[in-house]
């Protein structure tokens, strides 16, 4: 409809543009945490809104999977198979249910996706713990809905990659200058509501669960 | 002599049960909002800063629509442009008879609403199904919204767990919230698996990447914007930002000052369709930029605040006649404080402007709102604009039509007196004055109240009589 | 904007309200001034400051009137208002109320050097009070335009903080309008008498026998309500007062009370 385009354009144009006060635009708030207080504030935000955090590292995180596998009874797993924890993960079935490999586009094995997967395993771009956040960017290897529909989601996240907010994440990762990738995402927790007379109910349509697992160098016990 | 709207509110304060349930639902949210501003100084700080960004968009619209149109062509995404709710119901339409749709579902839009969507589809055809769990609910009931962020909040635990039985009579009847939950859950999984067209709003676009940023809890957001193979994203022409670093401060600020949450579960960023080599995602992804009224109020540097809203809700919650009335006596889209600014001046004041009297500028809504929209003096505005002779020298619709020619001699014979001491210190001719500015209505002050009783001997006469010097 | 330096003589601005139904809360301002050894000049020729047409949007009509006002303090010294509604619409209004107008520079003036009047009491007189009464249990109701204007809903509560034998008793949702709203209450009867209800309710149930406060719309319309409900329903109904008139008597023994 150009014509509502030129219509829209001509008002707005005709307008005289008002003098903004920007002196308070840029400010951001900084917070002076180490690594540990950024653990600790993402462990504590997280287990408040009902996800699961486990603390590990690069010897254990395999270990730590694989008894999450188990104490929640999967029959399978979702995952990748081309990175880096799902590469290992794959190499070492038999500590784990079936594996499922995202190798197809959605429309080719759907019904399965949506009925018969028990949970998800992505890798993390990052975190934020300033709100306990995970940040994830779809990609060809882990699709979007591998984060969104199997009921259980297990996320893993590098410590080196946990900020202590999200404009600290934006700017040290360098978002503009990457270019956004087709969908980047924020996840704060197991999908939730309070539509019901303000009853906290979880899992509406995201997943139900969602299970945190923090890789560090070396696990400072 | 009553209107409309005052049997509406009369009947809804007589409501003792639903007025109950709007008063703690608004503490809880009032109560959590505060837990996540521990620090004033820091709330201010970062009120002003989202004042700042969202004036700073709304300073350069036209610019930043026209970078935010290059950016997400750039990007796949197809831009169409409505200066009526009719003409992106067209759209919406075009783009659904392209797909040959007969299905739509969708995430949380307070445009659609505004567009009155779901109405123009059914009556072609056309199945509009509501994900978000309060949508849910208000749509198997055939209501609309009482609340921008909060759809079902005038429905009691008790009426939901009736309605879902009514509705789904083989599910048995539970309250348990879980189990209702879960039975929306698997009712929706299905519609999401199936539904050949996904909706959303829009809670802000990126000019400088060409980014749609939607924020949500329960994942039908995400569902509605990924498994369709169409994604249909509709929203006002004032929901621009301009650049991306300008978001994370608009997301610190939103959900705390809505819901009390320090973040919503999912803040999704959508910066085009499924990319050759991907697995998922709509293959099509369009937005519907919409006017309806906003260029107007674009054009008055005063009423031009109105567009900064970032549709928190904060006013809403904060309000203590929403509180007593709830959402739907407004008899609009958006209700609350911001529905009073926003749609006299979208609709007109002709057929919303008693809204505007509905408020006693108590300023409960301006302290809260996040972006530092002067609610009060809006409405104090509208009020003048609704009663003003030169109506030439505004644009709002409808000005001057409130205007009565016996409350206007009323205040003129007022100004008259009160501009002459020796007139105005006869104080009974100013009773007489002041009642017969309503004459009924001072009755209504009676039914609830004592009637006011003048002094004797007014100031003037006593602080005379005490030798109080007058210059 | 608080001014510390103490001034030797102001103005007083007494509101319309003041002036027709509650004179006593102006002239116990003024002997509260005058007994911190301000000198008070009270215009005889005020009457209004426009704010019920302002809120009305008859602008022309509050604008005639509030003009003739501002013309009546042209000594540089502060002008001191028993009423956060009042002071605030000569503070926060008039501004815009004369925008583009001629006489804009004076009203901008006038409205740089309104106080309201506990503020004044506080910030400007630093008064020292003693308590000379009885133990009383009193409920504070601060204006919305007191709280959110003029930002001085604390100096009512520094001021009987000072009063030892006075108790606050907080009421629930004390900072919730108590429907007023001048011609609020008129035009949206219905909404203005729900809020009523409430607010007296929540001030009984402190069990508080006084109710304070800086404004008189507000006391009027509470204390209206609790005259209502005593008369009809036969409920409990505390006695209402300014903040002016309240102090005065707490303070001012009755030897040194001011003749005509």
């Amino acid at each position: 409809m150009s014509n509502a385009r030129a219509a829209i354009f001509q008002r707005l144009n005709a307008v005289e543009r008002p003098t903004v006060d920007l002196s308070q635009r840029e400010s951001l708030s900084v917070f002076a945490w180490d690594k540990a207080e950024r653990i600790r504030r993402f462990t504590e935000r997280m287990q408040m809104v009902r996800a699961e955090v486990y603390h590990s590292d690069r010897e254990h995180w395999l270990d730590t999977v694989a008894e999450i596998c188990q104490a929640k009874g999967l029959n399978n797993l979702l995952l990748s198979a081309h990175t880096e924890w799902g590469q290992a993960i794959s190499q070492n079935t038999e500590r784990f249910p079936t594996l499922k490999h995202y190798e197809h586009s959605i429309e080719n094995w759907k019904e399965e996706l949506f009925y018969d997967v028990d949970a998800g395993l992505t890798s993390t771009l990052g975190g934020v713990a300033e709100t306990g956040t995970l940040i994830l960017w779809s990609n060809p290897d882990e699709p979007r809905t591998l984060s969104l529909v199997p009921p259980i989601h297990i996320a893993i996240l590098d410590t080196e990659q946990l900020f202590s907010t999200f404009a600290e994440a934006v700017n040290t990762q360098g978002w503009l200058e990457q270019g956004l990738p087709t969908n980047a995402l924020l996840i704060s927790g197991p999908s939730r509501s309070a539509d019901i007379a303000q009853v906290l109910a979880y899992g509406v349509h995201g997943p139900k669960e969602l299970v945190v697992v923090l890789v560090s160098e070396m696990l400072d016990e | 002599m009553t209107t409309e709207f005052r049997i509406d509110v009369e009947k809804a304060l007589g409501k003792t049960e639903v007025r109950a349930h709007f008063r703690k639902a608004m503490d809880t949210l009032m109560t959590n909002r505060r837990h996540q501003f521990p620090d004033d100084a820091a709330l201010q700080a970062l009120r002003h800063q989202a004042q700042a960004i969202r004036a700073n968009a709304l300073s350069k619209l036209p610019e930043l629509l026209e970078q935010l149109e290059t950016n997400l062509t750039k990007n796949g995404i197809q831009v169409h442009w409505a200066e009526t709710t009719d003409e992106a119901n067209q759209i919406v339409l075009g783009i659904m008879q392209k797909h040959n749709a007969k299905s739509i579902i969708k995430g949380k839009s307070m445009v659609s609403e505004e567009m009155g969507l779901n109405h123009f589809l059914e009556e072609r055809g056309i199945e509009a199904l509501e994900s978000d769990l309060g949508e849910f609910i208000i749509q198997l009931d055939g209501e609309t919204p009482s609340h921008i962020i909060m759809p079902a909040i005038h429905k009691s635990k008790e009426q939901i767990s009736q309605l879902f039985h009514d509705k789904f009579p083989d599910i048995p009847y539970t309250d348990d919230v879980d189990e209702l939950t879960a039975s929306a859950r698997r009712i929706l999984r299905d519609k999401f698996y199936a539904a050949p067209v996904g909706l959303s709003g829009v809670n802000f676009a990126v000019a400088e990447t060409g980014t749609l940023c939607l924020v949500e809890n329960e994942g039908n957001g995400r569902m509605s914007t990924t498994i369709p193979p169409v994604h249909i994203a509709v929203t006002g022409i004032e929901k621009v930002v301009e650049k991306l670093s300008d978001i994370p401060p608009l997301l610190s600020i939103l959900p705390r000052s809505a819901t009390g949450q320090p973040i919503t579960t999912y803040f999704n960023m959508i910066s085009g369709p499924r990319k050759a080599d991907e697995k998922d995602g709509p293959t099509e992804v369009h937005l519907v930029l919409l006017d309806n009224g906003r260029s107007t109020i674009y054009s008055d540097p005063e009423l031009l605040a109105t567009l900064r809203c970032i549709r928190c809700g904060a006013c809403i919650n904060h309000c203590p006649v929403y509180v007593r009335i709830g959402g739907h006596s407004y008899g609009t889209v958006y209700p609350g404080p911001i529905g009073t600014i926003l749609e006299p001046q979208k609709e007109g004041l002709k057929v919303h402007g008693e809204l505007i009297q509905a408020s006693s500028l108590c300023g409960a809504c301006g302290e809260v709102c996040p972006v530092r929209i002067p609610i009060p003096d809006i409405i104090n505005r509208l009020r003048y604009d609704s009663v003003r002779k030169d109506t030439e020298h505004t644009n709002t619709r409808d000005a001057g039509s409130k205007r009565k020619p016996l409350e206007a001699a009323i205040w003129q014979g007022w100004a008259w007196s009160a501009a002459r001491p020796s007139v105005y210190n006869l104080g009974g001719n100013i009773a007489t004055q002041l009642r017969g500015l309503v004459p009924n209505k001072v009755g209504a002050w009676t039914r609830v109240r004592s009637a006011p009783k003048l002094a004797d001997k007014t100031l003037h006469q006593q602080l005379k009589a005490l030798g109080v010097d007058h210059e | 904007m608080s001014q510390t330096t103490r001034p030797d003589t102001i103005y007083f601005f007494g509101t319309c309200l003041i002036d027709l139904i509650y004179p006593q809360a102006g002239v116990s301002a003024v002997q509260l001034l005058q007994r911190e050894g301000i000198k008070v000049i009270y215009p005889q020729a005020q009457t209004c400051c426009g704010q019920p047409a302002w809120n009305s949007g008859y602008r022309d009509e509050a604008r005639k009137v509030a003009r003739t006002q501002i013309k009546l303090f042209p000594k540089n010294i502060p002008i001191v208002i028993p009423s956060g509604s009042c002071a605030g619409m000569m503070k926060t209004h008039y501004p815009a109320l004369f925008k583009g107008e001629a006489d804009e520079a004076e009203a901008l003036n006038v409205a740089n050097r309104v106080y309201e009047l506990t503020e004044f009491l506080v910030d400007v007189l630093q008064v020292d009070l003693t308590d000379l009464g009885e133990l009383v249990e009193v409920a504070v109701h601060t204006s919305c335009s007191a709280r959110r204007e003029m930002g001085v809903a604390d100096k009512i509560e520094q001021l009987l903080g000072q009063l030892a034998q006075v108790q606050v008793k907080e009421q629930a949702y004390k900072a919730e309008c108590c429907g007023f709203g001048g011609t609020f209450a008129i035009k949206q009867p219905e909404i203005s008498a729900a809020m009523v209800a409430d607010k007296t309710m929540h001030i009984r149930a402190t069990g508080a026998t006084q109710l304070i406060s800086q404004d008189c719309g507000c006391l009027l319309n509470i204390s209206g309500a609790f005259a209502y409900q005593a008369e009809h329903e036969g409920k409990t109904a505390p006695k209402a007062q300014h903040i002016a008139e309240f102090l005065w008597e707490r303070t001012q023994a009755s030897s040194q009370e001011m003749k005509p």
